[in-house]
C-alpha cells in the first residue's frame, strides 16, 4: 500500500497487530475472534465515555469564552476534574421513580437513545487501522444507526405522562424526521461523488483533495446542510426546540433523574461528536493527513502526526462551530424550523443531488478537471 | 372647550364636585357607571386612561376610589368616588367594559374587600383563592390564623367562573361559566417556571402548539404590603416599596417620598434632587438592561443574557459604593437621600457613560439584526394602541404601541423639566418594537445622566424632617415614571402617624392583565418570547 512509504512512528496498528498475533498464536481461531471481540467492545465503551467527559468540559469552558466568563475552575488546574465529579455525582444520584408514568416505556427509553447513539459510534474510523467495523454499506448503516435515538426520544415523552414532556417529544419527532431526509439527502450527494458508502474507501478517496472541495459548489452546499442538520438532528441550539428550556423546562427528559437522565445527557452530547466526525470523514478527509501530490517531504512529515490525531483535529474545529452557533443564535420556533426544512433545505437539497450526478457524469469535479494533480489513483 | 365640572354634571346632576389635591368627584354607585362612560365619550378630552382603581373601607362604608386621565393630556387627572354601605354583599358596577385595567382590578378588590362587581365577566378573586375566609384589606377582618390554615394538601383550582349580570330588564343574575372547555389540551406555564419572571402562573389551553385560551392567575406571592403599610409609620413603610418592582427599586420609593413630602409639605434640598434623579436613571438603565437580557434569554439566547448582565454590573457596583445596596438601593427617605455620593461616583457614572454606549452598539450588532430574532418578534404579539390604553399598559410596551405615556414628559417631578430628552415612540406595537424601545430608552437615560453628573450642587442631601411624621388629613396621589411604567402611589391620611390606606399602581398588573389578548393565536413559544417582552415581574402584582 502507499501508505506504507512513509514512516509513522506514532500509529497504533503496531500494537494492534501484535496483539492480534498474540492472540492467535495462544488460541483457536474462534476464541481469538471473541476475545477480539470483547476488547474493542470495551475499548469503544471506554472511548464514549471519555470523550463525553471530555466535551462537557470542552463544551462548558468554551461557553465560557462565549459568555464572558470563567467555567469550571474549582476542581483540578482549570477546573479539568469537573466532569469527573459530575459524572460520579450522576451515578450515585436516586433515580426518582415517577406515578401514573407507563414504568416500561419510561426505563426503555434512555436504552433507545443511547445504544443508537453507540451503534453510530461504533462505525467512525478514529484513525489508520481504528475503526471497529468497516461495513462495505458504513454511510447508510450510521444514518439507520442514527435514527432509531428518536424512538427513545417520543418514547420518553410519551410515557412520562408530562405535557412538557410530550410537547417536547412531539416537536422533537417532527423535528428529526424532517431534519433526516436533509441530513441522509446531503450524505448522498457525496455518495455520489466518491462512488462508495464505505468509510475506509471515502477516506481513502480523499488523500489529495477532499470531497469538500472535489464536488466544489455542490459539495459546499451539500455540507453546509447536513451542517445545519446535524445540528438540528442533536437539538442542539438554535434548534433546542424540544428542550427549550425557556419555554419547556427540559422538554422529553423533564421526569428524568440520575443515571437516566445521565443517559440522554451523554448521548446528547456523543451525538454532537459522532455527526461531527461523520462531516469530518465524508467531507474533510477523515484521518488523512493534508497531502500535496509531488511534495514528498511536506507529506513524509505531514504522516508524522498520527491519523487520530488529525481526525480529532478536524472534528474538533467542526464542534468549536457548532458550540460557536450555539451560543449566538436565539431558538427558532417550530414553524419556521419546518419551514426551513421543508421549503429551503429539502428542495436545494433535491437539486443539488442532481447538480452533483451531472458533475459525475460530465466528469468537472475537481478531481475529473486537473486528474494529474489530485486524482488518487 | 366645555368645562369638565359641566360634563360631570350634565351627567350625573347630583354629583359632588371638590377640589382637592386632584379634582374629586363622589358619586352614588348606581350612576357610576354612566359617569364614566360620559367622561369617557367627552369629546375634547376623554378620560380614556384609568390609573388606578382603588378600594376602599371607610367604616361605614367600602367603595371604590377611580383615578382617571386622558391620553390626550395625561396632566389632567380626574378622581371618582363611590361607595355602598351595604357590607354584607356590597355590590358595585363594573367598568370592563370601558377600560380593560379594571378587569383585573375589580377582581383584586373582590378578593381584598369583599365587594363585587356586576357586568364583570369574571369574578373569581384574584390574589387570593376563593375559599380565603375573610377579606383581609377590610378594617373588620379576623387575622385569627385558624381561619385560613396553611394547608399541605395540593389544591385543585376550580375551573368555574362566578358573576353577575344585569339583564335587559334591569334584574341581577347570578351565573356560572367555565374557563375551559372540556376537551381543552391545557399546559400550566407556571407558577414554577424558567420564563414567568416569578410565580406568575398562566393555565394556557392549547390547540397544537397554538395558544388558545391564557387564564392568568397570581398571588403566589401576595404579602400584603398594603395591608401591612396601615400599621406602619411613613418611614417604616419605605423599605415595602423596594419590595415590589425590584428592578425599580429606587425609583418606587422616589414616589413614595415625594407623595408624603408633598403631603406633609417638605422641600427637599437641590443636591438630593440630583442624586435622586441620577439614581433613578441609573435604575431604569439596570432595569433595561435585566428586561433585554431575560428576553433574549427567552428567545433561547443565553450569551446576550450574560452580556447584559455584565454591563448591569457596573450600575450595581455603582449602587453598591453608594448605599451598600445593589439590587435594593437603600437611598431614598423622606427628605432627602440617606447617603452622600461617595468621592468618586462622577467619576464612574462618567466612565460608565461611554462604556454603556459602546455595549449597546455591540447589542445591536449581535442580536437586534439576527435573522432568527426578528423571525421571534417581528409581528409577534401586536398590542393594538387602543388596548393599550384600555388596559394601562405604560412604559416601554406602552410607548411601543405608540402611547405617549411618559409621566417624566407630561407629569414632570424632581428635575424631570430641567433636563432634556426624547420620548422613544414607536407605532408597531410588536415585541420588535418594545425590544427596540428598551434599548432606545436606555440611552436617553445616559443622556439625562450626562447633563446632570457634573452639575450636582453643594449642599445638605436631606431635610429637617420631624421625627414623627404626620400626614394632614386627605388623599394624595404621586405618579413616576418606573422602568415598566407608571408606577403611583395613594396615600389616604386621617391625620395619624399612620397612613389610613395605601395602594401601589402598579405597570407590570397592566402588562399581565393585556397577556391573553395579545398571546391569543400566537405559539406557545410566543407566549415565552411575549412575556419577556412585556416585561413584567411578579412582586409588583402580589403586592
Amino acid at each position: 500500500m502507499l501508505l506504507l512509504n512513509y514512516s509513522q512512528p506514532l500509529e497504533l496498528s503496531g500494537i494492534i497487530e501484535s496483539v492480534d498475533t498474540f492472540l492467535r498464536t495462544n488460541m483457536s481461531p474462534g476464541w481469538a475472534t471473541f476475545v477480539e471481540g470483547v476488547i474493542v467492545c470495551v475499548a469503544i465503551l471506554a472511548l464514549y465515555c471519555i470523550i463525553a467527559l471530555a466535551l462537557i468540559y470542552i463544551e462548558r469552558k468554551i461557553t465560557a469564552f462565549f459568555q464572558a466568563r470563567l467555567g469550571p475552575n474549582r476542581l483540578g488546574p482549570y477546573g479539568v476534574i469537573q466532569s469527573i465529579a459530575d459524572m460520579v455525582k450522576i451515578l450515585i444520584k436516586e433515580i426518582i421513580h415517577i406515578n401514573r408514568s407507563d414504568k416500561f416505556l419510561f426505563y426503555a427509553a434512555p436504552f433507545f437513545v443511547i445504544v443508537s447513539s453507540f451503534l453510530a459510534f461504533g462505525v467512525i474510523p478514529f484513525g489508520i487501522d481504528l475503526q471497529a467495523i468497516d461495513f462495505n454499506i458504513g454511510v447508510f448503516f450510521y444514518t439507520a444507526a442514527s435514527s432509531i435515538g428518536i424512538i427513545g426520544v417520543l418514547l420518553a415523552g410519551w410515557s412520562s405522562n408530562n405535557k412538557y414532556s410530550m410537547l417536547g417529544a412531539m416537536r422533537s419527532g417532527a423535528q428529526f424526521v424532517s431534519y433526516e431526509l436533509s441530513a441522509g439527502f446531503a450524505l448522498m450527494t457525496i455518495v455520489v461523488l466518491s462512488g462508495t458508502m464505505q468509510f475506509s474507501e471515502l477516506v481513502e478517496g480523499q488523500r489529495y483533495c477532499w470531497n469538500l472541495f472535489n464536488g466544489h459548489i455542490s459539495s459546499i452546499i451539500a455540507f453546509i446542510i447536513f451542517m445545519i442538520s446535524g445540528h438540528a438532528e442533536t437539538n442542539r441550539g438554535p434548534f433546542d426546540l424540544p428542550e427549550a428550556e425557556s419555554e419547556l423546562t427540559a422538554g422529553y427528559h423533564t421526569e428524568y433523574s440520575g443515571l437516566t437522565f445521565g443517559f440522554f445527557y451523554l448521548a446528547e452530547y456523543l451525538n454532537m461528536f459522532i455527526y461531527c466526525s461523520i462531516a469530518t470523514t465524508v467531507f474533510l478527509g477523515g484521518w488523512m493527513p493534508i497531502q500535496i501530490p509531488g511534495l514528498d517531504a511536506l507529506n513524509e512529515v505531514m504522516w508524522y502526526i498520527p491519523s487520530y490525531v488529525w481526525f480529532f483535529g478536524k472534528t474538533g474545529l467542526l464542534i468549536f462551530l457548532s458550540l460557536w452557533v450555539r451560543w449566538s443564535f436565539p431558538r427558532l420556533r417550530i414553524d419556521h424550523l419546518l419551514n426551513l426544512e421543508w421549503k429551503y433545505l429539502l428542495p436545494i437539497n433535491l437539486v443539488n443531488l442532481l447538480v452533483m450526478v451531472v458533475i459525475v457524469l460530465t466528469d468537472t469535479s475537481l478531481a475529473g478537471l486537473f486528474p494529474s494533480l489530485l486524482a488518487t489513483n | 372647550m366645555k368645562d369638565i365640572k359641566e360634563v360631570i354634571l350634565d351627567a350625573v346632576s347630583n354629583a359632588v364636585i371638590e377640589e382637592k389635591q386632584k379634582l374629586t368627584v363622589t358619586v352614588e354607585p348606581k350612576q357610576l357607571h354612566s359617569l364614566l362612560e360620559a367622561l369617557y365619550n367627552n369629546p375634547e378630552l376623554p378620560f380614556d386612561y384609568l390609573i388606578s382603581l382603588i378600594g376602599m373601607d371607610w367604616g361605614d362604608k367600602l367603595g371604590v376610589i377611580y383615578l382617571l386621565s386622558s391620553t390626550k393630556d395625561l396632566s389632567k387627572e380626574i378622581v371618582v368616588i363611590t361607595a355602598t354601605a351595604d357590607r354584607e354583599n356590597p355590590l358595585l358596577y363594573s367598568v370592563t367594559d370601558l377600560y380593560g385595567t379594571a378587569h383585573l382590578n375589580e377582581r383584586e378588590i373582590y378578593a381584598l374587600y369583599g365587594i363585587r362587581f356586576i357586568n364583570n365577566p369574571d369574578m373569581r378573586r384574584f390574589l387570593l383563592r376563593d375559599d380565603w375566609n375573610g377579606f383581609p384589606f377590610r378594617k373588620d377582618y379576623d387575622e385569627n390564623p385558624d381561619l385560613n390554615p396553611i394547608t399541605v394538601v395540593s389544591q385543585e383550582i376550580e375551573d368555574e367562573i362566578p358573576r353577575i349580570i344585569e339583564n335587559e330588564k334591569g334584574e341581577l343574575v347570578e351565573e356560572t361559566v367555565h374557563v375551559f372547555e372540556d376537551d381543552d389540551y391545557i399546559i400550566n406555564i407556571g407558577p414554577q417556571h424558567p420564563s414567568t419572571h416569578g410565580v406568575m402562573h398562566f393555565r394556557t389551553a392549547l390547540e397544537g402548539e397554538i395558544v388558545k385560551k391564557v387564564d392568568v392567575i397570581s398571588g403566589y406571592i401576595h404579602r400584603g404590603i398594603e395591608k401591612l403599610c396601615e400599621n406602619m409609620t411613613y418611614p417604616q413603610i419605605l423599605h415595602f416599596t423596594d419590595r415590589l418592582d425590584y428592578m425599580s427599586a429606587n425609583i418606587n420609593r422616589h414616589a413614595l417620598c415625594m407623595c408624603v413630602e408633598k403631603a406633609a409639605e417638605i422641600e427637599i434640598p437641590e443636591r438630593a434632587e440630583y442624586i435622586r434623579v441620577i439614581m433613578d436613571e441609573l435604575q431604569r438603565i439596570s432595569s433595561h438592561l435585566l428586561a433585554w437580557s431575560s428576553q433574549c434569554n427567552d428567545l433561547g439566547a443565553t450569551t446576550a443574557f450574560i452580556y447584559g448582565i455584565r454591563e448591569r454590573e457596573h450600575v450595581l457596583d455603582i449602587f453598591d459604593k453608594t448605599c451598600g445596596g445593589r439590587l435594593i438601593v437603600n437611598q431614598n427617605v423622606v427628605g432627602g437621600v440617606m447617603f452622600d455620593i461617595y468621592p468618586d461616583f462622577q467619576k464612574d457614572v462618567k466612565a460608565f457613560i461611554p462604556y454603556m454606549r459602546k455595549s449597546l452598539i455591540q447589542y445591536d450588532k449581535f442580536f437586534t439584526h439576527n435573522a432568527i430574532a426578528l423571525g421571534r418578534m417581528v409581528n409577534v404579539g401586536i398590542l393594538p394602541i387602543e388596548d393599550a390604553i384600555s388596559y394601562g399598559v405604560t412604559g416601554p410596551a406602552g410607548r411601543a404601541s405608540g402611547l405617549s405615556c411618559d409621566v417624566r414628559l407630561h407629569k414632570p417631578y424632581s428635575l424631570y423639566n430641567k433636563v432634556e430628552f426624547k420620548e422613544v415612540i414607536r407605532t408597531k406595537g410588536d415585541s420588535y418594537a418594545r425590544y427596540q424601545n428598551r434599548l432606545d430608552e436606555i440611552e436617553q437615560s445616559l443622556h439625562i445622566i450626562e447633563q446632570l453628573i457634573d452639575n450636582i450642587p453643594e449642599g445638605p442631601i436631606v431635610a429637617k424632617v420631624k421625627p414623627v411624621l404626620k400626614l394632614p388629613e386627605g388623599q394624595y396621589f404621586q405618579s413616576v415614571e418606573a422602568g415598566k411604567g407608571e408606577f403611583g402611589v395613594f396615600i389616604e391620611s386621617h391625620g395619624d402617624k399612620n397612613p389610613y390606606r395605601v395602594k401601589f399602581r402598579s405597570p407590570s398588573m397592566a402588562a399581565v392583565s393585556v397577556m391573553p389578548l395579545i398571546c391569543k393565536g400566537e405559539k406557545l413559544s410566543d407566549l415565552i418570547g411575549i412575556s419577556g417582552s412585556m416585561d413584567f415581574v411578579i412582586p409588583d402584582i402580589d403586592r
